[in-house]
């Protein structure tokens, strides 16, 4: 029995298709779960649409969905991550975001307990960034046909006057910044996967940026670029920036900022960190000449405390990422083949 | 982080260069194979290469045990896979080697059949004990680091009486590879290469020791350094080859004395050859059959024995044509010799096994190395 006198029994009952039925059932899961934890005056409204005015400037907008397995790991969870994740997106265009949207798909079977923690973690994630999710939408697959729960997240944001961010304003010459430790997250998640758990005190880095954002915004407004390295992590974003402005990058290994055990983890998977995803960390460029005052605004940031220089936009038809080892060679950073496997031996 | 740090220290690496630089002889060029994909690995990410003289190659050799794997057994996974509708579980690197028709592990998964990337042989106990109704199948690849742990899964499986768990065996000797490459019909066909030394196994010699390479030492007349995979590691077993070069000598040395003793591991070397026997001959990708180059399941244990379990169809399985993945494993060639390098074949779209493991010669070129080209084409532009 998952419905008691028009109660969801959240503690011991599971997902069901009418859950996603459109029925009695449906409503109280909307009003006993979702509304419940997530309310805010736009979504207390009760409507299909979220109304609300539009302020003046320029709005961005972004959408991501979030699959992630194991759906609990050491620091976090979809509902802070699908909060954190399209926050994330929305401040990387130099943005303070305003609403945020959650499309839930349920499989039929899922604890209802879960699912619970699930949506409270997203609530709190969502009142200590400042921004209300504000509609939703709730639907329900059959068992086998979903992973437990996909989270699908939008983000609305306003652009503050006289920034200009986007990846095609990289340029020869700006510094390449980045705002802490990699493989935070990639290292965590992977900690606690089926097949391969070890113990590790390494936590997801999972966190909001928007407030780092704002005070790099104020300092530098002419940040040229900004990006948050998370599938794929610092070298895939990297890459990605290059191509899209064509220009090269030289890295310097020994400036990049690492955890001991993270380090250990991926010497122990043979994964490359650089590849690592991240999922409270971004990368800025900028003009040389204002690094040093991005970097000491970054610093002054609880999210930026470990913030470095990184490395040197370049000229380069090639869009060829590269570094400087430690060891006194040079490599490029590539693209991601595929999604990197562990090495056997 | 300890010991690991302290074979990546910059100011030791650029004393070894020097020293390097110091004792090699302007009048000839070194010639220095690296068994392992894992010093090729090493040689690539690390810079190491920036760190030799102009007169110090490295020849990249084929001991990337995704390389080595030919076609036809891969296929026959594939095979298992689709059509015998078994688990089967495999490392990671493993499943993106192109088969026949380009058809890999992971478009096989992505059509249905159930494979599982697994990260050690108790992973695949573990799924067998798990699906009791299904045939689970360990896809066992690798030279004789790998080997053991697949004998102790084989002995497990037995003790537990896990009658749904059985082995595709597939490990491969390295001793018999080496010897292979100086002296084989093949040598006639693709051209020999000059090789003045090896840098020998690590990983593997922790197992089967240095012992094996001292025949082939005296034999044909090669120094080898048995290195460990750190760049240090590769930096100072360099050293210690272009000295017994310059030397005149042709010794096994020990540069991983940390890890690898004359005998290896005694207690492995039993296991192994409980459970495993010498194959007459196997067919490595890009060296041909090797005689007794590889390992079969032993008749007391045939139970678990996937060969035997299963019979595959008979079939005609094919590399790309002008693929030189075979030449470039016996360091005839380099990558960029291949026509189909940088073009065709990428680590996005690999038409070699080469291209595919991170080991392999063409993928670390790709990765790793490919901005040196185009340096000197940017220098050869502009004179």
């Amino acid at each position: 029995m998952n419905a008691v006198d028009g109660k969801i029994a959240l503690r011991s009952g599971n997902v069901d298709m009418t859950h996603g039925g459109g029925g009695r059932a449906m409503a109280d899961l909307i009003r006993d779960l979702f509304r419940r934890h997530l309310h805010n005056p736009i979504l207390d409204q009760g409507n299909d649409a979220a109304l609300f005015s539009v302020p003046e400037g320029r709005l961005v907008m972004s959408t991501d969905g979030h699959v992630i397995s194991p759906i609990f790991f050491p620091g976090g969870d979809i509902g802070s991550l699908a909060v954190h994740g399209t926050l994330n997106d929305v401040a990387m265009s130099g943005a303070r975001p305003l609403y945020l949207t959650a499309g839930f798909i349920l499989e039929e079977g899922y604890p209802l307990a879960d699912l619970e923690r699930i949506v409270m973690s997203m609530a709190r994630a969502a009142k200590e960034a400042g921004v209300p999710v504000v509609t939703g939408d709730t639907k329900v697959v059959e068992k086998g046909k979903g992973d437990g729960v996909f989270i699908t997240t939008t983000g609305l944001g306003v652009v503050p006057e006289g920034v200009h961010v986007s990846a095609e304003r990289a340029a020869p010459g700006q510094a390449i910044l980045l705002s802490g430790t990699i493989g935070d997250h990639g290292v965590a998640i992977l900690s606690k996967r089926e097949n391969l758990e070890f113990e590790t005190e390494i936590l997801s880095d999972s966190a909001a940026l928007h407030g780092l954002v704002a005070e790099m915004v104020a300092a530098v407004p002419g940040i040229a670029v900004l990006r948050d390295p998370t599938r794929g992590g610092v070298a895939a974003t990297l890459n990605e920036i290059a191509r899209t402005a064509n220009v090269g990058m030289i890295l310097d290994e020994a400036a990049i900022p690492m955890k001991p055990d993270v380090s250990a983890a991926c010497e122990l998977l043979g994964l490359d960190p650089l590849y690592v995803a991240n999922e409270g960390k971004l990368l800025a460029l900028c003009a040389a000449e204002d690094a040093d005052r991005l970097l000491e605004a970054m610093r002054g940031h609880p999210l930026g405390a470990e913030a470095a220089i990184i490395g040197t936009v370049t000229e380069d038809p090639a869009n060829l990422v590269q570094m400087k080892t430690g060891f006194g060679g040079t490599r490029v950073v590539d693209w991601l083949a595929g999604e990197q496997l562990p090495r056997i031996c | 982080m300890k010991y690991v740090s302290e074979f990546r220290a910059r100011d030791l690496a650029e004393k070894l260069a020097a020293q390097i630089a110091h004792e090699v002889r302007p009048d000839r060029t070194y010639h220095l194979m690296e068994f392992c994909g894992g010093h090729t690995h090493a040689i690539f990410r690390y810079g190491v290469q920036d760190l030799m003289p102009e007169n110090v190659k490295f020849v990249h050799g084929p001991g990337c045990p995704v390389c080595v794997l030919p076609v036809r057994r891969l296929d026959d996974a594939v095979e298992l896979a689709e059509k015998h509708g078994v688990i089967l579980c495999t490392y990671g690197d493993m499943m993106r080697v192109p088969g026949t028709k380009q058809r890999s592990l992971i478009r096989a998964k992505a059509d249905g059949a159930d494979i599982r990337m697994i990260y050690s042989t108790l992973d695949a106990l573990k799924i067998a004990r798990e699906n009791p109704d299904r045939e689970v199948v360990f896809f066992a690849i690798g030279f004789e680091t790998t080997t053991p742990p697949t004998a102790v899964a084989i002995m497990q499986a037995e003790t537990e009486g896990l009658e749904n768990f059985s082995v595709f065996c597939n490990h491969v000797l390295t001793p018999a590879a080496i010897g292979h490459i100086l002296e084989s019909p093949e040598v006639r066909d693709l051209g020999t290469v000059k090789i003045d030394g090896f840098l020998g196994p690590s990983h593997v010699s922790s197992v089967i020791g240095s012992e094996p390479y001292e025949f082939f030492a005296e034999e044909f007349a090669k120094p080898v350094v048995i290195a460990g995979f750190e760049p240090l590691d590769v930096m100072q077993s360099t050293l210690m080859l272009i000295r017994q070069i310059n030397e005149g000598r042709a010794e096994v040395e020990n540069e991983y004395a940390r890890v690898v003793t004359r005998e290896g591991n005694l207690k492995a070397q039993s296991l192994v050859s409980d459970v495993f026997e010498l194959r007459q001959s196997f067919e490595w990708r890009g060296l041909g059959e090797v005689p007794y180059s590889a390992l079969r399941i032993r008749d007391t244990h045939a139970a678990l024995d996937a060969e035997k379990r299963f019979t595959v169809s008979e079939k005609k399985s094919r590399e790309v044509k002008s693929c030189e993945c075979p030449a470039i494993l016996r360091g005839v060639k380099k990558p960029t010799d291949c026509k189909l390098f940088g073009t065709v074949c990428t680590p996005d779209n690999p038409m070699g096994s080469c291209m595919v493991s991170s080991e392999g010669a063409c993928a670390a070129y790709w990765t790793y190395g490919r901005f040196r080209e185009t340096a000197k084409e940017a220098e050869e532009a502009a004179a």
